[in-house]
C-alpha cells in the first residue's frame, strides 16, 4: 500500500502545479453584499440596539419602572422624564426600556420554538412525502385559513390569558409558515445531485437529512425567521393591548399602549412612544429580513 | 474467471403520465440488457443521449431498482435488496458523477467530503480519516494544504479529482464512472482520464465507464457495450469493435467520429430518421426505423444477441459479414 502511494505521489505531481483559486470566504462576500443595502443595514443596527437594550436596559433606566410618583402624573416629556410619565407617575422611558425584554423576549421565544417545530415538520414532510406530508401540509393550510390574530385570540381564549399563553399562541401560528417554507426548501435540496451522491455513498437517512439537506435550507429558515419576529411582536403586543397578554401593570409595550389609550386626549405621549417603538421594531425586522433575502437570493425580488 | 458484476435481463421503466389512449404510459429506459464485468477491466457503455446508459449505471449502483432481472455483484443478487441491506455493499461500489459541481456538497470542506465514505463504512477515528483523506487528495494531485477549502474554490477538473478521491477512500471493487469527463475541457479530460488509468493500475480497480464520447471510450476501455434505445446492440473488445463493427448502428456511430486529418476521405454511414419514442417502443429490433439493412423479419420479435466469435455479441439478424 505505502509503495503504491509513493509511486503514485511522484507520478501525479504533474497535476500539482494547477493553481487553486484564492481562498474565498462566502461569509465575507455575503457581508460585503449585505452592506450595500443601506436600509437593511440601518434596520440591522436598530435590531442590535434593541437587543443590547433588552440586556442592559433596566440597569441604565433613569427611574424604577414600577415606582409610583403621584406628584408627577401624566407629565409631558421634559429633561427629567424624556418621554414623560404615565397615569401613575411612572417614567415612560424607563418602562419602555424594561419592556424591551418582555416584548422582544416573548416574540423571540415564540418564533424560536415555532421555527424549531415547523422546521422539523417541514423537512420530514419534504423528505419522506406520502401521508406525513399530506398531514403536515393540510394541517398548515387549516391554520393558514384563519387570520393570525384571530387564531391567537382563539387559542388564548381556550387556554386563558397570560404572557406564557400568548407565547404559546404565537408559536402555534408560527409553525405552519415554517413548515411550508422548509418543505419547499427541502424539496429543492432533495432533488440536487449531491443528495443522490450521499445516497450512493450509503449515508443513512439521518445523516442525509442533517448533513446534506438541512444546511441547504438554513438560508430560507433565517429569512423566514427575521420576517416572523416582526409579526410575532405585533401579535404579542396586540394580544396584550386587547388584555389577553401580559399583566396590565407590566411594562409590556402592548399593555402600555392599552392603558395609555384612555388618556389619548390629554397625554398623547403615553401612546406615542410605545406605538412608535412597536412600529419601528416591526419595520426594522421586516426590512432586515428583506435585505437578507435579497442578498441570499438575488433572483427573487 | 468469474465476473465481478453480472447484469442479467434487467429492465427498467418509468411512469410518464398518460399516453394517447388514456392508459398509463411508461418510458422504457432499459430493456432486457445483460452483460458481465470482470475484475480489473474497464467496461464502457456508449450510446447517444437518452439511450439508457446512465440509468444502467444507477441500476448497478442501486440508486434505482430494476423492474425485472437480476444484478449479481460479487456473488450476491443486489437487485432486490432494501436500502438498508445494500448499505454495507456500497463500500465496494462507488460512483463518480458527471457534474463535479453538483456532486460535491457545497457546504462541506474538501477533507470532510473525501472522508465521508470512511465515516459511513468504517469505525476509524477522525484523525485517521483525515490522514487517509489527505493522502488521497495528494494521490489525485491536490495537496493536503487545500483540504480545508470548500468545493467552490476549485476548478472543474480539480473538483472531479476530489470526486475521484472520495470514490477511492474505501477501496471499492467497482467504480461506476458516469460521464466523468464530459463536463470538462478536452485538455483537462486527458488529465483526468490518465489519472483514472493510473489509479486503476495502482489500486487494481474495475471501472464501469459510461460515456457518449467515442474517442474517450477508445482511450480507456477494455470492452465496450453499445446501447441504443435501452438495448445493448453490440458488445465486444475495444480493438475488435473499432476494427470490425458488425451492427449497422455501431458502424454509423463509429463513422461519425471525426478524424483530425483533412486529407482522409471518409464514407459516412449517415443515418436517416429520428429515434423512436421510448414510450411506444417498436416491436422487434429497436433500430428498425433507421436501419439501412432493415427487412421484414426485423419487426417480428425481439432480437437476441448472438456470439459471432471471441465474446463479440451482436443483436442483428442481417449483420454485415
Amino acid at each position: 500500500m505505502s509503495e503504491n502511494n509513493n509511486s503514485v505521489n511522484s507520478a501525479s505531481s504533474a497535476y500539482m502545479d494547477d493553481p487553486v483559486l484564492q481562498n474565498r470566504s462566502r461569509a465575507r462576500e455575503f457581508f460585503k453584499k449585505f452592506c450595500q443595502r443601506k436600509t437593511a443595514v440601518v434596520a440591522g443596527c436598530f435590531i442590535i440596539l434593541l437587543i443590547v437594550l433588552a440586556i442592559i436596559g433596566p440597569s441604565i433606566a433613569p427611574y424604577d419602572p414600577d415606582v409610583y410618583d403621584y406628584s408627577n402624573m401624566r407629565a409631558a416629556p421634559s429633561l427629567q422624564h424624556l418621554m414623560g410619565t404615565d397615569e401613575f407617575g411612572r417614567d415612560v422611558f424607563s418602562r419602555l426600556l424594561a419592556g424591551t425584554r418582555l416584548s422582544l423576549g416573548s416574540a423571540l421565544a415564540a418564533v424560536l420554538v415555532g421555527a424549531a417545530l415547523g422546521t422539523i415538520l417541514g423537512i420530514l414532510a419534504g423528505y419522506y412525502g406520502g401521508i406525513l406530508e399530506s398531514l403536515v401540509m393540510r394541517g398548515s393550510d387549516v391554520l393558514f385559513a384563519m387570520p393570525d390574530i384571530l387564531l391567537c385570540i382563539a387559542i388564548v381564549a381556550i387556554i386563558g390569558p397570560g404572557l406564557i399563553n400568548v407565547i404559546i399562541a404565537v408559536t402555534v401560528f408560527t409553525i405552519p409558515s415554517f413548515a411550508r417554507v422548509m418543505r419547499s426548501a427541502t424539496l429543492t435540496v432533495r432533488g440536487s445531485l449531491h443528495v443522490e451522491v450521499a445516497r450512493s455513498l450509503g449515508c443513512p437517512d439521518s445523516r442525509i437529512l442533517w448533513k446534506h439537506i438541512f444546511p441547504g435550507t438554513v438560508q430560507a429558515m433565517i429569512v423566514n425567521f427575521t420576517m416572523r419576529i416582526g409579526s410575532a411582536i405585533l401579535a404579542a403586543s396586540s394580544l396584550s393591548f386587547l388584555g389577553f397578554g401580559a399583566d396590565v401593570g407590566a411594562p409590556e409595550w402592548g399593555a402600555m399602549l392599552s392603558s395609555g389609550r384612555n388618556f389619548i386626549g390629554v397625554a398623547d405621549h403615553l401612546i406615542l412612544f410605545p406605538g412608535l417603538l412597536i412600529f419601528l421594531t416591526v419595520l426594522a425586522f421586516n426590512l432586515f429580513g428583506d435585505g437578507l433575502r435579497d442578498t441570499l437570493d438575488p433572483k427573487i425580488k | 474467471m468469474t465476473p465481478l458484476l453480472s447484469v442479467k435481463n434487467v429492465t427498467k421503466t418509468f411512469p410518464a403520465g398518460r399516453g394517447k389512449n388514456g392508459k398509463k404510459a411508461r418510458v422504457h429506459a432499459v430493456n432486457n440488457i445483460s452483460f458481465d464485468i470482470y475484475p480489473g477491466e474497464t467496461f464502457s457503455v456508449v450510446g447517444e443521449s437518452g439511450c439508457g446508459k446512465s440509468t444502467t449505471g444507477r441500476l448497478v449502483d442501486h440508486l434505482l431498482v430494476p423492474d425485472s432481472g437480476e444484478i449479481w455483484f460479487d456473488g450476491c443478487d443486489i437487485s432486490k435488496l432494501s436500502d438498508k441491506e445494500m448499505r454495507p455493499i456500497r463500500k465496494d461500489i462507488q460512483m463518480i458523477f458527471q457534474d463535479p459541481n453538483g456532486s460535491l456538497n457545497p457546504r462541506m470542506r474538501v477533507e470532510d467530503l473525501v472522508a465521508e465514505p470512511l465515516l459511513i463504512h468504517t469505525d476509524m477515528s477522525p484523525a485517521e480519516r483525515m490522514k487517509v483523506a489527505h493522502e488521497l487528495l495528494q494521490v489525485v494531485g491536490l495537496g493536503a494544504k487545500h483540504a480545508h477549502r470548500f468545493p467552490h474554490e476549485f476548478s472543474g477538473g480539480q473538483r472531479q479529482r476530489i470526486g475521484i478521491a472520495r470514490a477511492l477512500t474505501v477501496r471499492p471493487k467497482l467504480i461506476i464512472a458516469d460521464e466523468p469527463v464530459s463536463s470538462l475541457d478536452v485538455s483537462i479530460q486527458a488529465q483526468v482520464l490518465n489519472l483514472m488509468q493510473q489509479l486503476q493500475r495502482d489500486y487494481e480497480l474495475t471501472y464501469m465507464f459510461i460515456s457518449h464520447d467515442l474517442s474517450v471510450v477508445e482511450m480507456i476501455s477494455d470492452r465496450i457495450a453499445v446501447m441504443y434505445l435501452g438495448s445493448i446492440v453490440e458488445l465486444a473488445d475495444k480493438k475488435e469493435l473499432y476494427a470490425h463493427p458488425r451492427h449497422p448502428y455501431t458502424k454509423a456511430l463509429l463513422s461519425a467520429v471525426p478524424i483530425p486529418d483533412p486529407t482522409v476521405q471518409k464514407d459516412h454511414a449517415l443515418l436517416e430518421g429520428d429515434i423512436p419514442s421510448t414510450i411506444d417502443l417498436p416491436v422487434g429490433c429497436p433500430f428498425q426505423t433507421r436501419c439501412p439493412r432493415c427487412q421484414a423479419d426485423c419487426k417480428l420479435k425481439p432480437i437476441e444477441p448472438v456470439d459471432v466469435g471471441g465474446g463479440h455479441m451482436v443483436a442483428c439478424l442481417h449483420m454485415e459479414e
